[in-house]
């Protein structure tokens, strides 16, 4: 599903020179959970970036669904991340202008979808983590778990193949953390999503298919 | 997607009042002056009371000549000789209104002395401009080539004259030590008329020398077509007979004048022709360039504001770096983004301009009502709030569009980073 061959990446300041990954290859397959550990500051975010097409490596390869994604256009890269890739943040990042069903709609609206149809479907994607009871709530008022829920409310519903969630229970407490984690692991059980999370949870990594770590840049197991 | 875009718009004003209350005044204070001064335009240049034909009415109302062998010319209105001679004999105009300048007058009734501008007219002049006659009737042609001393008065000199309620017709009034007797009242004219004056004589009562074969003097000629359509027809007539018009090489201050410049213009190539106090020598009376340099005018008049609210937006953007980050994650193109930003800044720019277009309602009733341009009586219309809604579209556009290009370039790690 991604495969990652010799992924390098270069922070540089007209002063130092910062290698955040060196060397990196890795090939996950479909329908795969995927935990990423490591110390602070090891590249692990950089590393899903990369994977999310939100940041470009500095040298090597990636490959999503058999695509190479290095020649695409803004725009090209704007549909692909639409139409193939979910995001969950460790800070929800939900906008606070918003009531919750609008921000669960989000990605529907860069598509072609009628008002109808994407209100049903976030609609549902609500319902799948449990919010049907807060379309209507401005994130403001909800808890942290739920605010994570509704984020990965918005992840799943475009229906992506691969959700990479940075530190998705870093914010919350045992509890929550553990119900947001059951949510993925129902995700990737039974609609077959790819994920990749980033955690520094060893509990949580032991609930996953894999573990890789990364230390300094470099993938050490 | 552009309920959206609203639904956020407003939520964001919400939030930042005091960057909101900014921004709208500045908004709708900018707004505000460009209707009123677009009303004030529209009112000088639409078709109005009396003459309501403006868009099928072409004015000659310079004549230049010049000397070829040095830099002299003399600029004034065509004579009456030139229109009666050869503007008269054109086949294309339905109507030809002929009317000396505007001058003031001392007249006398009753002992009382009053000043008021006169101007002297053909026949035909009542029947181009559309007056409203509260009492009487226009001259006649026939009253005209006799020299009769008849006049036509405006109500505001009536009411000066007589008293109230009593009728003007019949009665006479002393002018330039003559006793002329009105035929009709009309209605009072706005001082920013073309045709502006308190009373109208015969044109054969002037103290021009109407018959010396001179081609300056200080008339003007409308000429009414029977359509907007006839105007390059007429144009193209007008200048083979000016072509063919002689010269008669007169010395003025020992300088020969053998050179003469006249147009059949628009009421606007008229305006500029007058404007410029000058002549380009071209039917098209460098109208092209008026428009422009009043364009740039305008432009830079929008530019102060424009930038101090592409400095409000900037700042409010900077607030907005999570949700740019995320709209780019979840699939929003920098295209997207940008129009995204536009749309926002437009339904602002729109709101600044309703409460622009409801001052300008308010300020408008009350200039009218303090009546200090006599007569005049400018208005939102149809043409003015076209001119808003376009002034909304380049203020909300000039303000969003750097902001908005400057957001979507932003690197989507970094937004999300900044919270």
């Amino acid at each position: 599903m991604i495969r990652l061959q010799n992924i390098e990446k270069v922070y540089r300041t007209s002063a130092i020179e910062t290698l955040a990954l060196n060397s990196i290859s890795l090939d996950i397959a479909k329908g795969e959970f995927l935990s990423v550990m490591g110390p602070s500051g090891c590249g692990k975010s950089t590393l899903l970036n990369i994977m999310g097409l939100l940041d470009a490596p500095t040298k090597g390869d990636i490959k999503i669904d058999e695509q190479r994604t290095d020649h695409f256009s803004d725009k090209q890269l704007a549909q692909f991340r639409n139409r193939k890739l979910g995001f969950v943040f460790q800070s929800y990042h939900l906008i606070n202008d918003l009531k919750v069903l609008d921000n669960v709609e989000l990605p529907l609206l860069y598509r072609t979808s009628s008002g109808n149809e994407r209100k049903k479907l976030a609609s549902a994607a609500l319902e799948k983590v449990g919010l049907s009871n807060r379309v209507k709530h401005f994130p403001s008022q909800l808890s942290g778990g739920q605010k994570q829920r509704v984020a990965i409310a918005r992840a799943i519903v475009g229906r992506p193949e691969i959700i990479l969630a940075d530190e998705p229970t870093g914010n919350l407490d045992s509890a929550m953390g553990s119900e947001i984690m059951d949510i993925l692991l129902q995700l990737n059980a039974t609609d077959n999503t790819t994920i990749i999370m980033v955690t520094h949870d060893e509990y949580m990594a032991s609930k996953t298919h894999r573990l890789v770590r990364l230390f300094d840049g470099v993938l050490v197991q | 997607m552009l309920r959206n875009y609203f639904k956020i718009a407003i939520a964001v004003l919400r939030r930042k009042k005091f960057f909101t209350f900014i921004s709208l005044f500045g908004i709708s204070f900018t707004l505000t002056i460009v209707i009123i001064v677009a009303a004030f335009v529209d009112n000088m240049f639409s078709a109005g009371y009396p003459d309501i034909n403006r868009d099928r009415e072409l004015f000659v109302s310079r004549m230049q000549i010049r000397s070829s062998t040095n830099a002299s010319s003399i600029n004034a209105g065509p004579s009456y000789y030139f229109i009666d001679h050869y503007v008269s004999r054109l086949k294309t105009p339905a109507k030809i209104a002929i009317l000396s300048g505007n001058f003031p007058v001392t007249t006398y009734l009753n002992n009382k002395k009053q000043v008021t501008s006169v101007r002297s007219t053909n026949d035909q002049f009542w029947e181009v401009l559309q007056f409203q006659f509260v009492e009487g009737k226009p001259y006649t042609k026939q009253q005209i080539d006799n020299g009769e001393k008849v006049v036509v008065i405006s109500e505001a000199v009536r009411s000066n004259y007589f008293n109230e309620g009593v009728a003007a017709v019949g009665k006479y009034i002393e002018l330039l030590n003559m006793q002329y007797r009105v035929t009709g009242v009309v209605k009072n004219l706005p001082s920013a008329s073309n045709v502006y004056a308190d009373i109208f004589t015969p044109l054969t009562l002037t103290q021009e020398d109407m018959h010396e074969p001179s081609l300056v003097g200080g008339h003007t000629c409308i000429l009414l077509l029977d359509s907007k359509a006839n105007i390059p027809k007429m144009k193209e007539e007008f200048n083979q007979m000016a072509a063919k018009v002689p010269m008669d090489d007169k010395k003025i201050d020992n300088k020969i004048f053998d050179r003469k410049l006249v147009f059949a213009d628009t009421f606007l190539e008229s305006f500029v022709r007058d404007f410029h106090a000058g002549f380009t020598e071209g039917a098209g009376a460098g109208v092209d360039i008026f428009i422009l340099i009043v364009s740039i005018f305008f432009l830079l008049f929008l530019l102060l504001p424009t930038l101090n609210l592409v400095n409000i937006n900037i700042s409010r953007i900077m607030d907005r770096y999570s949700e740019i980050g995320v709209r780019k994650a979840f699939g929003a193109s920098s295209r997207t983004l940008v129009y995204q930003f536009i749309v926002e800044n437009l339904i602002l720019t729109f709101i600044g301009g309703a409460i622009g277009v409801g001052l300008s309602f308010i300020i408008v009733q009350v200039i009218n009502s303090m009546d200090f341009m006599y007569n005049n009586r400018i208005s939102v219309n149809f043409h003015v709030l076209s001119f808003a809604l376009l002034a909304s579209l380049v203020f909300g556009l000039l303000s969003g569009v750097y902001p908005a290009w400057r957001m979507s370039r932003m690197n989507v790690v970094m937004a999300l980073k900044a919270q």
